[in-house]
């Protein structure tokens, strides 16, 4: 009986331990950010933020939380463009209540801006996948080496995401009509 | 009597050749150096490595007093284990033709007279890919248009290319990575060769090619975008001069929905062989049996 109760105890003591060490991580994670992601050979480009408009939390740090939805006033544009699934969506759903310069995942996970792609990738799970191998999106650098990734954010706005319509370049010219 | 006969013949036709060699000789001394040394050029495939130097050397030369500006020449060979392919997503173009552009700037095509490597075609949506029914000559204020869809053409890269076989002097060949070049030198101008291409990814200098000299770019390759001359064919070569060193082509980098995709066939981990294994792809006039190493593929 004896054995059995040190033998908790110590295994009490045990989880104690890697539950700390757990949260230890946790805070460090949330501060540093670095390792973005594990995809070899990948850089990713950093997320088209507005000029100086990050960090959020420069303003946002003393605001009082209001998750109603309504006319924004300093973000006034990003509430008029808003059409991502308006009627099931509002800001918080995407960026963290508390910590402005973070996204939040739907499990609570908070994500580094440069890490966007992973809360698209909850809904479009099928364009994330396609996005990792390379066949949906855009990369540039080398074919056999050193890739850049453009950000999911870098071709469809977040808070508006069908790709705009873009002026076409001229067609050529009808050959056969200029004397040649 | 005989002899004599063959002796009398001998002399005189020694004397006929010696003169036409004479005036041969001449005509050519009136050439600076470099151009004769370019005239009497072997093709370029039989080249030795000093040879190549030589010639290269002379063209950075050439072009670089034309041009006002330092011009690199490359005659980098295929990198080994490589055959280029290329997919291009028909369910993202938008039919910009961005890529149209970066492709001339890159590789030194004409302005006037326009010559475009890449052709877009506006297709109908009802019609699905009928070339009948395409329109390369679309200009909307906004694309994509409701009701179409695109389908930019330029040089297949065949696997069966029947452009090099018909040349008769040898002067367009397809690479060991896959790359159908031409030898722009070698190139007589005869134009078989856009007959023989079922896809019209083949075009001629009509005039003197015609280039603004703040838009030439000077990073070329001799089997890809060095300047050309009039009388030559030319088409795409995959952006030889960036490919071969590692960079996707311009026409991938540029495109602003992504639809470009550019990799190794035979490295097994690349975009393309991905696309090649998961997705829906097709080729151009597959009756043919050219083999294209163009993909067209439908991302969604």
């Amino acid at each position: 009986m004896k054995k059995i109760s040190i033998a908790i105890a110590c295994m009490l003591f045990l989880m104690n331990i890697t539950m700390m060490a757990q949260k230890k991580n946790e805070k460090v994670q949330k501060v540093v950010f670095n390792n973005i992601d594990t995809i070899k050979d990948k850089a990713i480009t950093s997320p088209p933020f507005s000029e100086g408009i990050f960090p959020c939390s420069r303003c946002h740090l003393n605001h009082i939380t209001n998750p109603q939805k309504r006319q924004l006033i300093i973000h006034d544009s990003i509430s008029n463009m808003f059409n991502h699934d308006k009627e099931n969506r509002w800001c918080l759903d995407c960026h963290d209540s508390k910590d402005r310069n973070y996204l939040r995942l739907a499990s609570g996970k908070l994500l580094d801006f440069r890490e966007s792609y992973k809360l698209c990738g909850q809904c479009h799970g099928d364009k994330l996948r396609d996005w990792k191998v390379g066949v949906h999106g855009k990369r540039t650098g080398k074919w056999n080496g050193n890739k850049q990734y453009y950000l999911c954010v870098n071709c469809h706005n977040p808070h508006s995401p069908r790709f705009k319509k873009l002026k076409p370049l001229p067609p050529p010219v009808k050959q056969g009509l200029r004397g040649y | 009597m005989q002899q004599e006969n063959n002796a009398k013949k001998s002399r005189r036709d020694f004397i006929k050749k010696l003169s036409i060699v004479t005036a041969g000789t001449l005509a050519l001394a009136s050439c600076n150096s470099p151009g004769f040394d370019e005239f009497l050029q072997g093709n370029f495939k039989t080249l030795s490595k000093k040879e190549i130097d030589k010639i290269i050397k002379n063209l950075e030369k050439k072009y670089s007093t034309k041009y006002g500006k330092e011009f690199k020449v490359s005659a980098k060979p295929a990198i080994d284990g490589t055959l280029f392919g290329y997919a291009l997503d028909l369910s993202r173009c938008i039919g910009c033709r961005r890529c149209v552009y970066a492709c001339v700037g890159e590789n030194n095509q004409s302005r006037d007279p326009q010559i475009h490597w890449i052709e877009v075609l506006q297709m109908n949506k009802e019609k699905g890919i009928d070339f009948s029914e395409a329109n390369a000559q679309y200009n909307p204020d906004l694309v994509p248009e409701e009701g179409h869809f695109y389908l930019p053409t330029s040089c297949q890269q065949c696997r069966h290319p029947q452009c090099t076989t018909v040349c008769p002097t040898k002067a367009t060949w397809q690479e060991p990575d896959g790359i159908v070049v031409v030898d722009y030198n070698w190139c007589i101008g005869c134009r078989y060769c856009m007959a023989a291409c079922p896809y019209g990814a083949r075009h001629f200098n009509w005039a003197e090619p015609n280039i603004p000299d703040e838009e030439i770019n000077p990073e070329t390759h001799y089997l890809g975008n060095r300047p050309r001359i009039k009388g030559v064919v030319e088409k795409c070569t995959f952006c030889i001069q960036r490919s071969r060193e590692g960079k996707y082509p311009a026409c991938v980098e540029i495109c602003p929905v992504g639809a470009r995709k550019f990799g190794n066939l035979l490295d097994p981990e690349s975009e393309i062989r991905y696309i090649l294994e998961n997705k829906r792809v097709l080729i151009l006039k597959s009756e043919l049996n050219t083999q294209p190493k163009f993909y067209y593929f439908f991302g969604v």
